[in-house]
């Protein structure tokens, strides 16, 4: 008889322990951890295992380790997408009748199902960096050669990013790489997001999750056009005449501006020499986080990046230091900025944020309590006022999880179709 | 509705040589159920995906109706790709998940429901449209889904691989049920797998792909009756034919202790290259069990002996011949039986091919010679 077999890069023997005999939709609470799960065609569960949360997607056996495959080389390629653990096969229920196969990945900390962002009262501009997110995410995948497929704010998980946020794939079950996309599979990826976004807020706005005002279609149409827009810079050929060169490092200014990296430029002249041609060939996002890991180890989010390394910046110009060595000065902010500030949050309630986050916060909260008090308030003093009168009233975002190990999750009572469906689901709120 | 014509079109990826697709002719009627079939990477999915638009022609063109749409973009083609994405929408209404796409292209409310109606009527969810997902059944599901497809109205269905990810016994049921749905549509609509049974039980006509050529058109009679090539004769049936390359002598070919006697129109079709060899395949249900000696019998050892209720095949292996014959992906002869006498595993069995039954195939270039 077939016996139950993992396939895995990182093997964990805790995952034995798991009841692959039982079907996944039958899974015993205390297994399971409740996080509100987006909409699936497949039965997908969470799971706490040794301090991470884990999630299981039941899917036939070729279309586990195709997405299995998918997701590892997405890695590779630095795509934010979440992580492959493995694959599980083999399975039987007691009766000795085959289970479908299971895909294992872990799931993200400080992620944020695009229900819970949406599903409230929205900022008038939170949409718009929600559907900013994606549209890097899609143009970046479309760089590399990825045709996603199925593109929907279901298969994307949110991460706080600065004041903006981070999109990151979850679902790669129907996506192909490519060498080079064409741009036929691009356009047909953009307009199955658009019809799958407009299609996932006219399903809120049925279940009355989303304020009235918000316009679904506009919503969707900003996809295309912040997609469009952004392959553009990326992707377009520039021309000048000779004399503008300037405009060659202005274009990788702008670039940088963006988030992304130069990695190859091509040039072309006319023959006369009068005219020059520029067109980005490799550009990788990151630009930033890349820059503050090379500086201090230190390894967030782009714009997290962004924002620390202004902090540095000021922190370089108030101690004169511009003529010193950047890493070392860096390692100095970190040690006597970044550190202490992260330390001086109590450990309990560090959990709710992520530490690149908090810090972005507590710069937003000193910059506002400064000027209430006209005065600059120095950093510990900030930090002390934000946890008491910010944080401490912060939803926990390590993992979304409301209710304890055991405790009944609303959600299961409905079928594997079935997403979250209960309002209180949507426990958390969003200060952004 | 409209036909669906591939003429000489020619995919090839960047960086390779050659074409992934090679020069495809193929012409779909209005309104026909056309499989494209064969092993991965055969080219069936990249024939899809360039009249889908997702993958650029490099020679050649392609038509829906009488429209050259080469290089129109997908969205622009008045095509649906059916199941790539049928996750329902919870909140919503059964008539809201299948015409939401028409809400989205602007079209005016009366016009949407009376498309709902109608694809409901045809789909058996007239009762549940004004329910929750929640309330149907995985198979009701299944058919909302294909709804959104059908309320749409496009030129041509297609569909890639669309039963790959649903378990086995859904599978067989959602296989006859898009059979039927798309006899009752009468929507033209091409449609990719690797399986050949369910080329066989979908299609009005297959066609069948290995290295990026088109190997066979036909229907499904035609496919299994007369295959145009060895590829074609090992692909299409199951348990596959027996095919094996053997010595002609005294113009028949030898195969063991028998001899298939060769006609005059095959032998003169040989030629140098053959190097006197044939190559001959023949169904397992194209065996007779006979005695032992009888004329044009060979002798068969049995290995296993697979029973089904209402059939029985013996794998074994051919004695007194060396000879390279295989069944598929195995080098053993398979023999249907009468599942009421069946041999024992060691047994040696006499079989002989019926009259006319064997398929006779060029040694050099593995093309039909009968």
């Amino acid at each position: 008889m077939e016996q139950l077999q993992i396939t895995s890069a990182t093997p964990d023997s805790a995952l034995l322990d798991l009841p692959w005999r039982t079907p996944l939709a039958d899974w015993p609470d205390d297994v399971l951890a409740a996080l509100p799960r987006g909409i699936s065609r497949h039965v997908v569960r969470f799971v706490r295992l040794d301090g991470r949360v884990l999630a299981i997607k039941e899917i036939s056996e070729s279309v586990a380790f195709r997405e299995y495959e998918l997701l590892r080389q997405l890695r590779k390629l630095e795509i934010p997408a979440v992580r492959p653990i493995g694959v599980v096969t083999g399975r039987r229920d007691d009766a000795g009748e085959p289970l479908e196969a299971a895909l294992v990945t872990e799931h993200l900390a400080f992620s944020l199902p695009y229900r819970a962002v949406f599903s409230q009262a929205l900022r008038p501009d939170t949409a718009a960096r929600l559907i900013d997110a994606l549209a890097v995410l899609l143009v970046r995948v479309h760089l590399v050669g990825f045709y996603w497929g199925d593109v929907s704010l279901s298969n994307t998980l949110f991460r706080r990013d600065a004041h903006q946020f981070a999109a990151y794939l979850v679902d790669a079950e129907t996506g192909d790489l490519h060498r080079e996309l064409s741009r036929g599979q691009r356009e047909y990826d953009l307009d199955l997001a658009r019809t799958n976004i407009i299609g996932e807020l006219m399903d809120l706005a049925a279940g009355e999750l989303l304020d009235e005002d918000v316009d679904e279609l506009a919503i969707g149409d900003a996809l295309v056009s912040r997609y469009t827009e952004l392959w553009e810079a990326l992707t377009g050929v520039e021309s000048f005449g000779a004399d503008e060169r300037w405009r060659v490092a202005a274009r990788i200014d702008r670039l940088n501006d963006l988030g992304f990296d130069v990695g190859e430029l091509s040039i072309t002249t006319d023959i006369d020499g009068t005219t020059v041609r520029i067109q980005p060939q490799v550009v990788d996002a990151g630009h930033h986080s890349r820059r503050l890991f090379r500086l201090t180890g230190l390894d967030v989010q782009d714009n997290q990046a962004r924002r620390l390394l202004n902090d540095l910046d000021s922190y370089v110009a108030a101690t004169d230091r511009q003529e010193d060595d950047s890493q070392m000065v860096a390692h100095d902010w970190s040690q006597n900025v970044f550190q202490p500030t992260i330390r001086a949050v109590p450990r309990d309630l560090r959990r709710k944020l992520e530490p690149a986050q908090l810090f972005h916060e507590i710069l937003d909260h000193r910059w506002f309590i400064s000027e209430r008090a006209g005065r600059d308030v120095p950093m510990p003093e900030a930090t002390a006022s934000y946890v008491e009168n910010v944080l401490r009233h912060r939803p926990d975002e390590k993992a979304i999880l409301g209710l304890r190990p055991g405790e009944q999750d609303p959600e299961l009572e409905e079928g594997p179709l079935e997403p979250t469906g209960a309002p209180e689901d949507d426990h958390f709120h969003l200060s952004t | 509705m409209a036909t669906v014509t591939f003429d000489h079109a020619t995919r090839v990826y960047p960086g390779t040589e050659r074409p992934a697709v090679d020069q495809l002719n193929l012409h779909i009627e209005d309104g026909e159920f056309l499989v494209l079939v064969g092993p991965s990477g055969c080219g069936k999915s990249t024939s899809l995906r360039m009249l889908a638009g997702l993958e650029d022609v490099n020679g050649g063109s392609i038509l829906i109706g009488d429209r050259d749409v080469t290089d129109v973009q997908p969205k622009d083609r008045d095509i649906a790709m059916v199941f790539q994405n049928y996750a329902l929408y919870p909140h919503m209404s059964v008539a809201d998940n299948m015409g939401f796409a028409l809400k989205i292209a602007g079209k005016p409310k009366a016009e949407i429901r009376e498309r709902v109606e109608e694809a409901a009527k045809i789909l058996d969810l007239t009762e549940y449209l004004d329910r929750k997902p929640k309330a149907l059944s995985g198979g009701q599901r299944q058919r909302v889904a294909m709804g959104r497809a059908i309320v749409r109205q496009p030129q041509v269905f297609l569909m890639d691989e669309p039963l790959s990810n649903l378990d086995a016994k859904l599978r067989v049921q959602t296989r006859t049920q898009i059979a039927s749905l798309q006899r009752r549509l009468g929507v033209t609509t091409v449609y990719v797998t690797h399986d050949q049974t369910e080329a066989l039980t979908m299609g009005d006509r297959i066609a069948v792909l290995s290295g990026g050529l088109l190997q066979q058109v036909g229907t499904p009679r035609e496919m299994y009756d007369t295959p145009q090539n060895v590829f074609v004769a090992g692909f299409i049936g199951s348990p596959a034919m027996n095919i094996g390359t053997f010595e002609i002598k005294d113009g028949a070919a030898v195969l063991g202790a028998a001899t298939v006697p060769l006609e005059r129109s095959v032998i003169e079709q040989l030629t140098d290259a053959d190097g006197g060899k044939i190559t001959v395949g023949f169904r397992p249900e194209a065996l007779d069990v006979v005695g032992q000696g009888s004329q044009g019998a060979f002798d068969v050892k049995v290995n296993l002996v697979e029973e089904l209720g209402s059939d029985a095949f013996v794998y074994g292996d051919l004695q007194s011949s060396n000879a390279d014959l295989s069944s598929g992906s195995s080098d053993q002869v398979i023999v249907r039986i009468d599942p009421r006498d069946v041999p024992m595993k060691g047994d040696t069995i006499h079989v002989a091919i019926k009259p006319g039954q064997a398929h006779l195939f060029s040694a050099a270039t593995g093309n039909r010679l009968s």
